[in-house]
């Protein structure tokens, strides 16, 4: 369960973020979309404590981001837009890397790491170094490493930018898996379709506010448009005034 | 402690297999050092053989004007070879640096001899030239011993002692040991050792900071359930271990060098056996931890892998300067020169070479003000590695 309230956010001059609120329930995936530069990233940077909100807060099953930003971490599995992976080390220590960072008894480290290389589909490739992989193998080994201490929230930035066709399909499907344990989703995306097809709520942001948040459908019956890119539109524009 | 250690050696492997930063740890730092000494001893080697006596060609204008100035110089080993033209044609010469000197005998030589008043040679040389410096003083100092040697048959002919012409004897004493003399040398040894630990961390201080940065692992990283502190002091020690190993390969292979170069031939016996390599290591010890969180600190502030490199190979310079200062002031070790890192270590290691006693209390201030410096500096990359702009 994922909580964001009024949260404001400026880097010099530029206002990222001015009072963004909204929730992210547990068995739900909720999808934030905007266009670019509506402050996506920077409301997920805040979510997985790289970034202090300037006013506001946010917690993660109840840490607070700011207060209690360890704890918050514990509970959070993230993947960062762009997020790098060490070339010199295999596929399997790169996530081993990171479940040891964690804190999984060191009994456990090996299996879990076999458990979630077995989940993600990508045993092909384990035991080879990064250097040179695909952005699709990147992203399903940065995916794993980010899931392998079991995190009950999940948050995704636009997980499949730079994705192809299958691989964005396979993705999905791990989303949905994800859904059905009972985690809380909370992934970016700037394509309507994508979180059309997947998501159960929407918040859709643009300059920094959100515009309009909800189900799909409360969304399309608020906004009066029946097809969802116009309804995106419609409330992009509620507060493109600024 | 668990993060540390997982970070630590995280770092070890991933940089292990990392070719650049092995070559510049194990291969770039601790060669470079001795093959660039062992070219300069070999190069003064050369040097001092070849002051002692060997054949010079002097150009003479107006041979036929001095025969018996001629023999004397061919009697001290100088070849006379026909020089240009005339005078004018001698400036020349020198100029364009066609010769380092050339000797104008004018007509007039032999009959102002016999007047006996002074008679008049002329010595072309360039001053600004310094290779030239060499022949030109060998020139002058074989004229001015004919000039004596005509002095004292003048006297001897007027019934007057030559001795008179001397009242003085200087007789110059070198009290420098032969490892005294080999200080001088060696002294530039201390900023390779630095140079080499330095060069060895380089790599994982850029690829800690601005490399993690870069390649978007850093973000991630910090939404870890882990502290900050924990990751740097995890990725300062990498780079210690690093710096250590480079250092050790750098006094081992200094060692190697110093036991076939012919030292003896310059009149030098350093004192760099194993006992003192083993000493050197612990005294340039506390340095690593200094260096490996400066160079962490300079490269967190950069913005690229590249920027960084360019503010690290100023860092590798940085510990030079206080050396410097010292060498061309020519200050002897004092109490508080032992406060400042890297010019303690050069000091020490300089005694230590020329096998002078030790200053137990120099050591100690050494070792401990290094390390004081070190742990602030870790402390500030700590502080630094919270802040936000971290990411850039």
């Amino acid at each position: 369960m994922i909580k964001v309230d009024g949260i404001h956010k400026s880097f010099g001059k530029v206002r990222a973020l001015r009072g963004v609120s909204f929730d992210a329930p547990d068995g739900k995936i909720t999808g934030l979309l905007g266009p670019n530069g509506a402050g996506k990233s920077t409301t997920l940077r805040v979510l997985y404590t790289v970034l202090k909100p300037d006013v506001g807060s946010a917690s993660i099953d109840g840490a607070d981001v700011v207060t209690d930003s360890l704890s918050a971490r514990q509970k959070i599995g993230a993947l960062p837009h762009g997020a790098g992976l060490y070339p010199h080390l295999t596929a399997r220590e790169n996530i081993a890397y990171y479940a040891n960072l964690c804190g999984i008894d060191k009994s456990e480290v090996d299996d879990r790491v076999a458990a979630i290389i077995r989940l993600l589909e990508i045993e092909e490739f384990s035991d080879r170094r990064t250097k040179g992989f695909s952005q699709g193998q990147r992203t399903k080994v940065s995916l794993a490493r980010a899931l392998v201490h079991d995190p009950q929230n999940v948050i995704l930035d636009e997980p499949t930018n730079g994705l192809d066709v299958m691989a964005t399909r396979s993705l999905r499907r791990l989303i949905l898996k994800l859904k059905d344990a009972g985690r809380c989703i909370l992934f970016s995306s700037h394509v309507m379709q994508e979180v059309a097809a997947l998501c159960d709520d929407i918040c859709i942001i643009a300059s920094g506010q959100v515009a309009i948040d909800g189900s799909v459908d409360s969304i399309r019956e608020r906004t009066g448009q029946d097809d969802l890119e116009e309804a995106f539109v419609a409330a992009i524009q509620m507060v493109g005034g600024e | 402690m668990r993060t540390f250690l997982t970070v630590f050696f995280k770092e070890l492997l991933d940089n292990i297999r990392d070719r650049r930063t092995l070559a510049s740890a194990l291969i770039m730092g601790p060669i470079f050092g001795p093959v660039m000494f062992a070219v300069i001893i070999n190069l003064s080697i050369d040097r001092a053989l070849d002051d002692a006596e060997s054949v010079m060609e002097l150009p003479v204008i107006g041979q036929e004007n001095a025969p018996n100035l001629m023999r004397f110089l061919e009697s001290r080993n100088i070849d006379i070879v026909a020089g240009p033209a005339d005078a004018g044609g001698a400036a020349e010469a020198v100029k364009s640096g066609l010769h380092d000197v050339v000797l104008v005998v004018p007509e007039n030589f032999g009959e102002q001899l016999a007047d006996t008043i002074p008679a008049r040679v002329e010595l072309y040389s360039d001053e600004a030239n310094s290779q030239g410096e060499k022949e030109e003083r060998r020139a002058r100092r074989a004229l001015r011993a004919y000039n004596q040697q005509l002095a004292g048959i003048r006297l001897s002919a007027r019934g007057v002692n030559p001795l008179l012409l001397r009242p003085i004897n200087i007789d110059e004493v070198d009290v420098s040991t032969p490892s005294g003399r080999s200080a001088m040398l060696l002294g530039m040894m201390s900023y390779f050792f630095i140079f080499a630990l330095l060069m060895g961390g380089m790599y994982l201080a850029i690829d800690t900071t601005a490399g993690e940065r870069e390649r978007g692992s850093l973000e991630p990283l910090l939404s870890l359930p882990v502290t900050r502190g924990q990751l740097i002091l995890g990725k300062i020690m990498a780079t210690c271990v690093f710096m250590a190993a480079s250092l050790i390969l750098s006094l081992l292979s200094f060692y190697v060098v110093l036991e076939f170069m012919p030292l003896e031939q310059l009149g030098m016996t350093p004192n760099f056996g194993l006992a003192v390599v083993a000493a050197a290591f612990f005294l340039l010890l506390p340095f690593i931890l200094l260096g490996a969180s400066l160079m962490t600190l300079v490269a967190s502030f950069t913005k690229s892998y590249k920027e960084a490199q360019t503010w690290l190979s100023v860092v590798l310079i940085a510990p030079t300067l206080p050396i410097l200062v010292v060498s061309i002031l020519t200050l002897r070790p004092k109490l508080e020169f032992m406060f400042v890192p890297s010019l303690s270590q050069h000091l020490i290691l300089v005694d230590m070479v020329k096998n002078e006693p030790l200053n137990g209390l120099h050591i100690a201030i050494s070792v401990c003000s290094t390390l004081v410096f070190g742990a602030i500096l870790t402390w500030i990359c700590a502080r630094l590695y919270q802040r936000e702009g971290l990411l850039g």
